[in-house]
């Protein structure tokens, strides 16, 4: 892996920022830490190395935007957008993210330890070998996996939300049309957007959810039998055209 | 905390950027405090406005009615004073202390004036008091060409307007002022004039907004305030939502809450679904109250003599967070914007779509 290469982001903008992490990578840095990191967006912005970064500190809105390749660790909370339309890699945030984190999310993973805002996973979307996943570890705002097209979402809600209820969100799935929403201690049907039927796990869907969980326990260090011991429904589309006779009729 | 210069980045920001920020106990929050928040979210604004409101801004003349006024031209002064003097009892008369600066070039002059009612007015009538106030406030935004009311509380100051919120906190002194609620704007026009009077927080008495978003509803809001005189003057949508939460809690006793619920109302399928009594209530609030409610996108911050609400629309569709250390209560559009003034926050929390989080000074603190 080599050596760790540190950079003070104390009072950087995000464009003087993203240039330093450039440029170690320009001198073979594999393995990068971001200290005093507070609100700079767009952080790892396209990267398609293969490399690790450690961030601490909030990193500010689309963190690892357009993304291909890096694994980001962030040592507390981030904010909107994380993994915007990213293509590949891995983000784990060891707190709560904000709204419309995944957005087009189309690879890799985005492991997230506690409640995600609203709009998390929209239009999320996977092709042949590219199958994005994200797992909630809390609960997540309204519209989670709304327009889903492809990929995974896991949501545990292992933790109560700050003001009491645990929650789905509500319009859950709306509009979803592809992939699959896993969720930890079902779904409330009055919560599930249209066109989205609940369903029980088949064996494939148990194997797939343990390989999924064992990594994100792994990473964020909990205990993954614990997790899986949960009952899981699913969440899938009634159909993968809802609107195919819209235009052709 | 120094205050950092705006964005030499070029033009790729978008989005308004605000925050709030309340000491409980009622101590005082510097003026810089508020100044290094809101630039920290160097991403946000654009320079076509910025403001503040000070609450506890001056505490020697605590009890009279401070009015900031805008002249877009000093002519305006004279029948702005007569209009004063003869509805109300003028205490003091001074312009407003700014700074010379180059990034705010021919800015519009100010002058504060502190006001009682006049004598023949009864000192207990504190509704009939304000409504005079209200009232003169409209008549110099409507009938006195270039002068503008930018703040009519007590205890509170307000500066406002365009240029980038490090330099309207360098042309209106904010390091010199301090209070125990502070909020902070940074305004990105989208739809409507980037003017000294378009600048956030826009205020009616002890309340102050300001807003990230678009209130859809804008006409129907402002034909509505309009049947209970307040006049929409300042060509920006927020404007309304200042005499709406004005009329809603001061003029129809609302709580705060019930005011919340009336900006951002329940769905009415979430209505279905509750219990009686609370089905009656929302609906009741719905009904009686359908054009009080806000269309289209928000995320608020509503400062009062007592304390702070956030709000966001009932979709969430602007960003809101707040963070806490103690007595101290930070809301922003970002967490970073929280951490950049409170190092290390007992809790960080993001407020659901459509619930206000109001945040009240001690009982023991409040004025």
């Amino acid at each position: 892996m080599g050596d760790r290469i540190k950079i003070d982001a104390q009072d950087l903008h995000y464009k003087d920022l993203n240039q330093k992490i450039h440029d170690a990578l320009g001198s073979g840095g594999k393995d990068i830490e971001l200290s005093h990191v507070n609100g700079q967006r767009y952080i790892a912005d396209g990267l398609k190395n293969d490399i690790r970064m450690t961030i601490n500190g909030v990193p500010g809105n689309d963190l690892g935007i357009f993304m291909n390749g890096p694994v980001i660790t962030v040592n507390n909370n981030a904010q909107d957008a994380v993994g915007n339309t990213m293509n590949g890699g891995k983000i784990v945030v060891r707190g709560m993210a904000g709204d419309v984190c995944g957005y087009g999310m189309r690879g890799g993973k985005l492991f997230v330890l506690k409640d995600v805002g609203y709009r998390v996973g929209i239009h999320m979307k996977g092709y042949k070998m590219l199958n994005p996943i994200i797992v909630i570890g809390g609960n997540a705002g309204d519209f989670l996996a709304e327009y889903m097209a492809g990929g995974v979402i896991v949501l545990l809600r292992l933790f109560g939300r700050q003001n009491g209820d645990s929650t789905t969100g509500d319009y859950l799935g709306a509009g979803m049309h592809g992939g699959t929403v896993y969720i930890r201690g079902g779904a409330d049907r009055k919560k599930i957007g249209k066109g989205v039927d609940v369903a029980e796990l088949t064996d494939a869907d148990h194997g797939l959810l343990k390989g999924i969980i064992r990594e994100y326990a792994d990473d964020l260090g909990l205990d993954a039998d614990k997790i899986l011991d949960g009952r899981f429904e699913k969440l899938v589309p009634l159909s993968t055209r809802p609107y195919a006779k819209l235009y052709t009729y | 905390m120094g205050i950092k210069s705006s964005t030499p980045y070029g033009k790729d920001y978008g989005g308004c950027g605000l925050v709030g920020i309340i000491d409980r106990s009622g101590r005082s929050v510097s003026g810089d405090m508020i100044v290094s928040s809101l630039t920290s979210m160097k991403d946000r604004g654009n320079g076509l406005g910025s403001g503040y409101a000070v609450y506890g801004a001056y505490p020697d003349l605590k009890n009279s009615f401070g009015m900031h006024i805008m002249y877009n031209d000093i002519s305006a002064r004279g029948p702005v004073e007569e209009l004063i003097k003869t509805k109300l009892k003028l205490v003091l008369a001074e312009p407003v202390p700014v700074k010379k600066i180059h990034a705010i070039p021919d800015p519009p002059q100010f002058w504060r004036y502190f006001v009682d009612p006049p004598a023949t007015i009864d000192k207990t009538d504190e509704d009939g008091i304000d409504d005079l106030i209200v009232s003169v406030v409209m008549d110099i935004n409507e009938r006195i060409d270039n002068a503008y009311v930018v703040s009519s509380g007590k205890n509170l100051a307000v500066f406002k307007g365009v240029g980038h919120p490090d330099a309207i906190a360098e042309f209106f002194r904010m390091q010199d002022y301090s209070g125990y609620l502070l909020l902070g704007h940074t305004r990105f026009p989208t739809n409507t004039p980037g003017w000294w009077g378009g600048a956030h927080p826009f205020t009616i008495l002890d309340w102050s907004i300001v807003h990230n978003g678009e209130i859809s509803s804008y006409g129907t809001n402002k034909r509505y305030v309009e049947m209970f005189g307040y006049k929409c003057t300042l060509l920006t949508d927020t404007e309304v939502v200042a005499y709406l939460l004005d009329l809603l809690i001061r003029k129809k006793g609302l709580s705060l809450t019930a005011a919340a619920s009336v900006l951002a109302p329940p769905f009415w399928k979430d209505i279905q679904e509750m219990e009686p009594l609370k089905k009656d209530y929302y609906t009741a609030l719905r009904m009686c109250y359908a054009n009080a409610s806000l269309n289209g996108p928000f995320a608020i911050l509503m400062g009062f003599d007592n304390g702070i609400l956030g709000l966001n629309d009932r979709i969430k569709l602007r960003p809101l967070i707040v963070g806490r250390k103690g007595d101290i209560v930070a809301i922003a559009s970002e967490e970073s914007a929280i951490r950049e003034v409170i190092a290390e926050p007992d809790d960080v929390w993001a407020p659901k779509a459509g619930e206000p989080i109001i945040v009240t000074l001690k009982e023991d603190a409040k004025h």
